[in-house]
């Protein structure tokens, strides 16, 4: 399969939308590019699948390698494994889903589109990259669109809330891009993930580039302290900006550190694996208990995304193979999970207008349908079975677990003990919003959910119940590659 | 016999529920209830087959897993299996749990007649049996935790059924979040066990743990931290959990608040089927329990002991009747507790875990009996409270007689089966452990007390005032009576069952042995607790007044549950919401995003204050340039040579 | 009668170069500035000439510049004064004072 196809599909959309004469035009066009990539992250899938199935030994199938610049050395070149390609259907999906979820935007729709799937461009050409110089120019192409979206779509303070993420996201970018020039001149002049794997870093050298780039992608994946974007940026943006903030974006992130800090840079990754595990440990705690206290849905969501956020960055920090694999399925999982999260959030907000929990109540019997995707998406945050979030979880806490001493035992007590409070949070939501007495007089003739946000959100589902039902398949497809992931890290062959 | 008959156990109340929850609102209202009915009675009848067919098969049991699938992999050893364990122990609960439930699906046809919500109803009592199936089925110990979180959540579902409630919702809440703080164990008990043993599946685990030679069980009992070994770390936290969803002290109080589910569910649920989990839990893992950690099976042994005692102590003294049955059901959960503690394993010592399957499966048929007789009561007074009813047999005499059968079940007096399944506890705990004897002799004179003042309550003392605004007058039709009159002959019959031959710790049948003198002490406590009551309440009086007066304050703390609600309140409120959630809150919006301000307010303030320079007058610059170009020229003359 | 020397020129230059300055810094007509400006540029004239005739006489160098700035400065003068009319007409003032909108 032509990996070109991935980007050229965002991007064929992107430019249709703006030649679209009128508003029809747009979403149509739009939801038909999203529907493209969509199956075009499945084709890559059973692409990949089929490859890796014959016995390709190769890690990284679908190579393609076009040389930019002699010096510095660029070079165009993409290529995927399995983490990667759970990525781009995670993209797809959450794409499709925030295109149908923002069906009725009136304000400058052709922009509005147009800006998101730039973003999805962007994320899909970053989980290809195999350039960290490429890999680095789609990261900033998905930042831009998010300060837009918020800017002008938003509501609440939403110029502070844009500022502030992009700044952050910005200073991020920065770290970043410092980095990558450190990998590109440690290493004799290569930004190509592959040779870089395969070139010994002293140290000494890993030990300062690594926090570099690890406090950069923690920036977007909100590791703890560096999350405040999170609860602001979420709680302003329009409701498929917050889908693909915490659905794609924060996902760039977390395989960024993956990918390119821990990956790249063994040595550092075991020297601070104990501070991120520590940071971690508290964003999971410190993430659940502070959303106990909010009082807005959204920045419900947001805060417990910060704690959820933190199972990936534990997993990834346990350096087993379990934990990593773990870590990633905990990607997947809470990207389809929030961008539901969010979506229902915001057809609740369409029709109540408020977000405040205290201000509903018994939205079930105007809105079952609604009421009971916000059940069960609560749950999935939750962590019950049968739903993707408990199987990414145990499989970061049985990863966790492996590692013996103390200090690991305990910070993963110290992670699951975050089951019982995040149980607490979500059930006061729902327990406040869907159940109870009707509040207001004005609820009893809201209309439930109309097509386009009904397909939306099976589309979600769908995906949440695949991972939860039968997580064979995401397992089988990220275990070969934390394997050989985990054998870079630990040394041996 | 082909896997797909256990896998349709299980799965036929899964299809009900997927039809009647997406389906069942648009498409079948009225009929959802029989569509329901109808799966679980081909399940039911699927179970006996199953059972029958093992049961009879041979004389020695063994453990077969004949379905299995590869669920999630963690590691070689490692990984989540989905499959069907068959033994004695989940062969018995197949069939107590399809039958329970199959009797309540029935019931429900006339109870929840008319509701808003019927089909939601059906398919949660569907979703419930399915999890609670697959909870008694697991062949892995990961299995059983995830049909342990979906019983939980069902459960929650059901308690929280008349969602615009308040009180429900926070029941359901209460149910939801005790349990789980009790799951935390369970799952950290599982972490413990899987890295000790390399293994989840139970007949591994059981026989590389229980075999004195093998590595893994040498490792798990050397590993120390403090002080207690690994093992005993993991088996004592599994029983948190079980503890937990089987509502023993502390982890009692969603128990009664659960009661606010509509009452066929609180006698599936919260009576016959899940809150037993936790002893199916620990019955399950008895060899590792017995063999490994006998410090543990103390632990589970004192902590039965004193929910048994604790929980008849409240009992007497409630007045709204489901409650009463709660705290009965904690009360006799107790029994089935201690029953397992006292055991040891192999031979005549195992008798407490027979006695402890024994009376799970009678305690499943006369609690089923009691809630589903209340229910009508229930539905023929418009009342929980005991005070509101009183002179009903006359009116409903099917309800009374079987409610009367019950009560002498419960409280042990022969021939009924709770009288069997009582003795064989008994008997165990005299073996096993004295207090732990006379704890329960107490215990089983109070439940017959509050049992018959109970029953005297609402059947006898003051006449029945019928109240104006309900229309209807009658029991509630055959459909709910029958389930009564079932259930009433198992719980006069099921205790002739020789279970001794069937549940036993190594596979060798216990003759159950009947010793007269043994039982003449028993026997008397209970008829001496039913006289009591019926001195009491039989015609209406003033001496329980003046009872409760004697034992004032005792009496104050038992009617208040000793207080346990206002610690509980006490810590969730004030001190994890004050001291933690509030500060982290607090902390965040404060201190972390204030530096991310501060960080941009310090930018913008120095920026504000140098602008000034920029001030558009043309001379001004000359000056700066001037002193600048002076100010270059001395450093590089005199400065930087 | 004493030949002038090169520091009476210079001399004479660094006077003419401060005035200028001086001129520059506190006159608040345009055109008195622009003026100013002339001085500067002819004392630097002066210095190049000094230097030229004083220190390398077999060279022309000092000269060519001195013929370059007198070229630019009469463009400069034109390109000024053009500023200054349209300043004029703008804000009706010739005083640097008034034009002082380009500011943060």
């Amino acid at each position: 399969m032509n990996l070109l196809l991935i980007i050229l599909a965002p991007l064929l959309t992107a430019l249709a939308v703006l030649v679209c004469r009128n508003k029809e035009q747009v979403k149509w066009t739009a939801l038909a590019g999203s529907l493209a990539q969509l199956i075009l992250a499945f084709l890559l899938y059973f692409a990949f699948r089929h490859e890796k199935e014959s016995g390709e030994p190769a890690q990284m199938l679908f190579q393609q390698d076009y040389a930019l610049f002699k010096n510095p050395n660029i070079h165009f070149h993409i290529g995927v494994d399995g983490i990667s390609v759970a990525m781009i259907l995670l993209t797809a999906f959450v794409v499709i889903a925030g295109v149908l979820v923002s069906w009725n935007i009136e304000k400058m729709t052709k922009e509005f589109y147009f800006l998101l799937i730039l973003l999805a461009l962007g994320a899909y050409g970053f989980f290809i990259s195999l350039d960290l110089f490429v890999l680095f120019f789609f990261l900033e192409i998905s930042v831009i669109p998010k300060y837009l979206l918020i800017g002008v779509w938003g509501s609440g303070k939403k110029e502070y809330s844009a500022n502030k993420l992009a700044l952050m996201l910005m200073g991020g970018s920065a770290l970043i891009l410092v980095g990558i020039l450190g990998l590109y001149f440690s290493s004799g002049g290569s930004f190509n993930i592959l040779q870089l794997a395969n070139t010994n870093i002293p140290g000494s050298t890993q030990n300062y580039i690594f926090p570099l780039l690890f406090a950069g992608f923690g920036v977007f994946t909100a590791l703890f302290p560096l999350h405040t974007w999170v609860p602001d940026g979420h709680s302003s943006a329009p409701t498929a900006g917050s889908m693909f903030l915490a659905g794609i974006s924060m996902k760039l992130g977390g395989y960024g550190c993956l990918r390119v800090a821990a990956y790249l840079l063994p040595e550092g990754m075991k020297e601070y694996a104990n501070i991120i595990i520590v940071l971690s440990a508290i964003a999971i705690l410190y993430g659940a208990f502070a959303t106990m206290m909010q009082k807005d849905l959204k920045y419900i969501n947001a805060y417990s995304s910060i704690s959820h956020v933190g199972f990936s960055i534990l997993g990834i920090a346990m350096l087993t193979q379990t934990a990593v694999t773990g870590a990633v399925m905990q990607m997947i999982s809470h990207g389809l999970m929030t961008a539901l999260f969010f979506a229902v959030i915001g057809m609740i907000y369409d029709r109540t207008h408020t977000r405040m929990v205290a201000e509903m109540g018994g939205l079930m019997r105007m809105l079952p349908f609604i009421s009971t995707v916000f059940f069960i998406v609560g749950l999935c945050s939750l962590g019950l079975p049968g739903l993707s979030g408990f199987v990414a979880e145990m499989t970061v806490f049985m990863g966790s677990w492996e590692n013996t001493g103390a200090f690991y035992k305990i910070a993963t007590i110290a992670a699951a003990m975050s089951i019982v409070v995040t149980a607490v949070y979500i059930l006061r939501a729902i327990g406040q919003t869907v159940m109870g007495p009707v509040k207001k007089e004005s609820f009893l003739s809201l209309p439930d959910a109309k097509w386009n946000e009904k397909l939306a959100a099976i589309i979600l589902l769908a995906g949440i119940l695949a991972i939860g039902v039968a997580p064979g398949w995401l397992n089988d497809l990220l275990r070969p590659e934390t394997e050989q992931f985990m054998h870079k890290i630990l040394g041996v062959k | 016999m082909p896997a797909i008959i256990y896998i349709l156990i299980p799965f036929l109340p899964l299809a009900g529920f997927v039809l009647l929850g997406l389906f069942g609102k648009k498409y079948f209202k009225s009929a959802s209830g029989w569509i329901g009915t109808l799966l679980m009675l081909v399940s039911f009848i699927l179970a006996v087959y199953v059972a029958y067919d093992y049961f009879s098969a041979t004389s020695i049991f063994p453990r077969n897993v004949p379905v299995k699938y590869t669920w999630l992999v963690f590691s070689e050893n490692i990984s989540i299996d989905m499959g069907v364990l068959q033994d004695p122990i989940s062969m018995m609960m197949i069939v107590v749990v399809t039958f329970i439930s199959l009797m309540v699906h029935i019931y429900s046809l006339g109870y929840m007649k008319g509701e808003e919500r019927y089909p939601t109803y059906y398919s949660f009592l569907s979703l419930f049996t399915f999890s609670m199936l697959g909870l008694v089925l697991a062949s892995n110990l990961f299995q059983t935790y995830i049909f342990w979180e979906l019983v939980g959540v069902s459960s929650f579902l059901l308690i929280g059924y008349y969602y615009d409630k308040p009180s429900a919702v926070a029941a359901a809440k209460k149910a939801f979040i005790v349990t789980r703080f009790a799951d935390l164990g369970f799952l950290i008990g599982i972490l413990v066990i899987a890295n000790t043993s390399d293994t989840l599946d139970y007949n591994t685990l059981i026989a590389t743990l229980t075999s004195t030679g093998s590595e893994q069980a040498s490792s798990a009992a050397a590993s120390t931290f403090l002080g207690a070994s690994a093992l005993t770390w993991g088996t004592a936290l599994i029983f948190i959990g079980g503890a937990g969803k089987s509502a023993m002290f502390p982890l009692h109080i969603w128990l009664p608040d659960a009661m606010e589910g509509p009452t066929p569910v609180s006698a599936l649920i919260h009576a016959a089927t899940m809150v037993v989990a936790g002893v199916y839990l620990v019955a399950r893992l008895f060899p590792i329990f017995s063999i490994n950690t006998p410090a543990v099976l103390d632990i589970v042994g004192w902590v039965g002991a004193i929910s048994a005692v604790f929980a008849a102590i409240i009992a007497c003294t409630q007045t709204d009747i489901k409650r009463i049955l709660a705290y009965s059901t904690m009360s006799q959960i107790g029994y089935m507790m201690f029953a397992l503690g006292v055991a040891g394993y192999g031979g005549e010592s195992g008798l407490g875990y027979t006695a402890s399957m024994f009376h799970l499966f009678t305690h499943a048929m006369f609690k089923a009996l009691l809630f589903l007789g209340a229910g009508v009561v229930i539905h023929y007074v418009h009342s929980n409270d005991m005070k509101d009813m009183g002179g009903l047999r006359k009116k409903m005499p099917v309800t009374h007689i079987t409610f009367l059968i019950a009560c002498l079940a419960i409280a042990g007096i022969p021939p009924f089966a709770g009288f069997f399944s009582k003795e064989e506890i008994l008997l165990a705990a005299y073996n096993g452990n004295t207090i732990i004897y006379w704890i329960a002799l107490i215990t089983s004179g109070l439940t017959a007390f509050y049992m018959f003042r109970l029953y005297f309550s609402i059947f006898w003392n003051k006449p029945y005032q019928a109240d104006h605004h309900s229309g209807h007058k009658s029991e509630g039709g055959w459909i709910m009576l029958f389930p009564l009159l079932v259930l009433a002959l198992g719980a006069a019959g099921s205790g002739f069952i020789p279970f001794g031959k069937y549940i036993n710790t190594d596979g060798i049948p216990l003759e159950s042995h009947f010793h007269l003198q043994f039982s003449i002490l028993p026997v008397a406590l209970g008829l001496a607790g039913i006289f009591m009551a019926m001195w009491l309440y039989k015609k209406q009086n003033n001496r329980p007044e003046k009872l409760a007066a004697s034992l004032n304050g005792f009496y104050k703390a038992a009617y208040h549950k000793f207080y346990i609600d206002e610690i509980y309140l006490f810590v969730t409120k004030k001190i994890i919401f004050n001291l933690i959630g509030r500060p982290a809150a607090w902390f965040d919006k404060n201190v972390v995003d204030g530096l991310v301000n501060l960080a941009g307010n310090t930018t913008t303030a120095v920026s504000e204050s140098i602008k000034k320079l920029q001030s558009g007058r043309i001379q001004q610059y000359a000056i700066y340039f001037l002193f600048g170009a002076i100010g270059l020229a001395i450093l590089f003359i005199y400065i930087w040579k | 009668m004493m030949q002038p020397g090169l520091y009476h020129i210079l001399f004479i230059s660094t006077a003419l170069f401060f005035i200028g300055v001086y001129g520059f810094l506190t006159r608040k007509n345009l055109v008195t500035m622009l003026m100013s400006i002339e001085l500067v540029l002819n004392s630097v004239n002066l210095n190049f000439i000094a230097f030229n005739k004083y220190l390398w006489p077999h060279k022309m160098d000092g000269l060519f510049f001195t013929l370059f700035i007198i070229a630019i400065a009469a463009a400069e003068a034109a390109v000024a004064i053009a500023i200054i009319i349209n300043l004029y007409r703008s804000h009706n003032s010739i005083n640097v004072e008034n034009a002082e909108e380009l500011k943060y």
